[in-house]
């Protein structure tokens, strides 16, 4: 049982970033209609600012972090700005094969300023584990928790609360229309891909300490945010936030209690077991985002 | 003369072996021929149903390993309790059960994923790839793990008077792979000729017109995606004979990356599409390596692949057949007529 409530705890934590991924890779093919490859690399870019920023450069640890976060919104903005603004209207594919062209110009420049090898990044909390009962878990992951909360419960509050989250509520039910009404839909892309990105390279940011930051980690991240949007529906946020909890607690206990090595196959069972019980996600409602 | 062109150009690939004597060059082109079965295989997809196999090394690394755990066989136990030895076959068999075993595969993911349309072919077949890269390397009874399957062995013919001979020769390999491709561009130039491919041809151009007049879409789509992965399965067991040796890091992303530059460029939806770009990522980063190291050769892969989207979205070869029918009244003088009637020659009979 103790052994449970831990690998519950740990799926706790990576189940915030995870998140976070999902949420905002649901966002942009929410609004944009963009299967968005540059994602995972903007995970691996958040780990890499906190590691430039804190390891290399000295700073505070959680300057470093919010730099992080900034760094990957501006980058997010460069990648819409560039390459698919001139874009919009294009079908799917072709976007998707310019984020893919995106993703390997990305991580090829990891690799060739950062070489192969994964760097650790320290941090400025206590290495003794917090425990409670027959659980322990570092202050660190405590924090990456929180943190994840605070983020997700601030796209919600975007979305649902400011004018800018209207206007990508309305793009995302007909984007037509929106721009009839005169909203500036350029804007509302760019500001989502964006915000998408941001978060994508806060989860980056948060993981990188926990774990390494390595040039090939955002492989794997695109591919659970994949699962995890797919899990909770094309679009839907709440539906990502549930499914980020959900692959992270299948994984961990998959991973416990299974086998470890098959821990990443486990967000490929899941899309297996939601395409062939609900294709349109565990979490459909109407078409709608929110 | 476009009657002529496939012929002009079978006799240039058949004599290769003949003129060309550097055994680096032949290498590289035996390499690019496999990988040319491959990308006209993505073709099949890509260009004739519109649906983008972003796992598709994934079928080819199947038919690899397949294919070579036929011919160098393996000792295994199931659950621990059913325990299942294989006593090595001749790699023929192997190559006619790796490209099987593939076709089923594409046969599963085909009916997993076209329940629905949009994106979700492509993310199923993107985990079916690292998935199937993750039993490559944690099933390390069946497949060696990270330590590879070592010593497979290569193909043998059987000659009178001589009995069977090993293809360890390069011409030879040339030949093989050369008999396999014209076999694969024969089976998908068929298949997208008639009335399958003109289907097929429908529903990506306007699906909900092509169930209208009765045209059974899921059945066409699950059936190019068998097609498809048979023929991925076919250049993997022929790469894992040539290399003789097979590693989990045959399921890289990046190959499959490669296979969709190759077809993009050369043009999809044409017949000498993904031969005219294997031939050019074939042979591009043999030329690349001399001065880049391989993230760079990598980089120049993904900014060539946006800039063709951006400015030859069509690609090659039909950017050249477009030019060609601007110029209809002169005489063809260059290569470019030819390359471009291996596309069109079969949309005109």
């Amino acid at each position: 049982m103790a052994e449970f409530l831990q690998h519950l705890v740990n799926a706790l934590v990576l189940g915030g970033t995870y998140a976070l991924l999902g949420i905002g890779l649901t966002l942009i093919f929410g609004i944009m209609r963009i299967v968005n490859f540059t994602h995972g690399e903007l995970f691996a870019f958040g780990a890499y600012f906190v590691y430039l920023f804190a390891m290399l450069l000295g700073f505070n640890f959680f300057i470093a972090f919010a730099i992080a976060v900034v760094g990957g919104c501006l980058l997010g903005a460069a990648i819409e700005f560039i390459l698919l603004r001139p874009l919009r209207g294009a079908d799917i594919e072709t976007t998707m094969l310019v984020t893919i062209g995106a993703w390997i110009i990305m991580q090829n420049t990891e690799l060739l300023v950062w070489g192969g090898v994964a760097k650790a990044i320290t941090t400025p909390f206590p290495e003794t584990p917090l425990v409670i009962g027959a659980i322990s878990v570092s202050p660190l992951r405590v924090f990456v928790l929180v943190i994840a909360l605070v983020l997700i419960g601030g796209t919600y509050a975007l979305i649902h609360r400011t004018k800018l989250g209207m206007g990508m509520r309305a793009t995302f039910q007909d984007s037509e229309t929106a721009e009839l009404m005169g909203l500036n839909i350029r804007g509302i892309y760019t500001a989502t891909f964006s915000i998408g990105s941001g978060l994508a390279a806060a989860a980056g940011a948060l993981l990188g300490p926990v774990f390494l930051a390595a040039p090939t980690m955002g492989d794997l991240a695109s591919l659970k945010a994949f699962a995890i949007v797919i899990l909770g529906g094309l679009g839907n946020i709440t539906g990502a936030t549930i499914g980020g909890f959900l692959l992270a607690i299948i994984e961990e206990l998959g991973a416990g209690y299974i086998s470890s090595g098959y821990r990443d196959a486990m967000g490929f069972l899941i899309i297996i077991a939601v395409l062939l019980v609900k294709p349109t996600g565990l979490f459909a409602r109407a078409e709608r985002i929110g | 003369m476009s009657r002529y062109a496939p012929i002009f150009w079978l006799v240039i690939f058949l004599t290769v072996p003949l003129w060309l004597k550097d055994q680096y060059f032949l290498h590289v082109l035996i390499i690019t021929g496999i990988f040319i079965i491959a990308a006209m295989s993505l073709n099949l997809l890509l260009g004739f149903t519109g649906q983008l196999s972003l796992g598709h090394i994934a079928f080819f690394g199947i038919g690899a390993y397949a294919s070579s755990l036929t011919s160098v066989g393996f000792d295994v136990e199931l659950f621990g309790v059913v325990r299942v030895v294989h006593k090595p076959w001749p790699a023929v068999a192997g190559l006619i059960i790796g490209t099987a075993l593939a076709g089923f595969c594409g046969f599963l993911i085909g009916k997993l994923s076209f329940k629905v349309r949009g994106a979700y072919f492509i993310i199923v077949t993107l985990s079916f790839a690292e998935v199937t890269r993750l039993v490559a390397l944690n099933w390390v009874e069946l497949t060696q793990g990270p330590m590879a399957i070592n010593n497979v062995p290569p193909f043998t013919v059987g000659l009178p008077g001589l009995g069977y001979v090993a293809l360890w020769n390069k011409a030879y390999y040339y030949y093989l792979v050369l008999f396999i491709a014209i076999l694969a561009y024969i089976l998908i130039a068929r298949l997208v000729g008639s009335r399958i491919g003109r289907a097929m041809v429908a529903l990506k151009e306007n699906e909900s017109l092509a169930v209208s007049i009765g045209i059974d879409v899921t059945r066409y789509l699950i059936l190019g995606a068998v097609v498809s992965a048979a023929l991925a399965g076919a250049a993997g067991s022929l790469y894992a004979h040539y290399v003789k040796i097979i590693d989990p890091d045959v399921f890289h992303f990046m190959y499959t990356v490669t296979m969709i530059i190759m077809v993009i460029t050369g043009g999809k939806g044409t017949l000498a599409g993904p031969i005219v770009g294997g031939l050019i990522f074939g042979f591009l980063p043999v030329a690349v390596r001399s001065f880049a190291s391989p993230e760079v050769q990598w980089m120049i892969y993904g900014v060539f692949m946006i800039i063709i989207v951006f400015v030859l979205p069509q690609g090659i070869v039909p950017a050249v057949t477009q030019w060609i029918e601007s110029f209809r009244s002169r005489p063809p003088n260059d290569t470019g007529p030819a390359l471009a009637s291996l596309a069109t020659s079969r949309k005109e009979d």
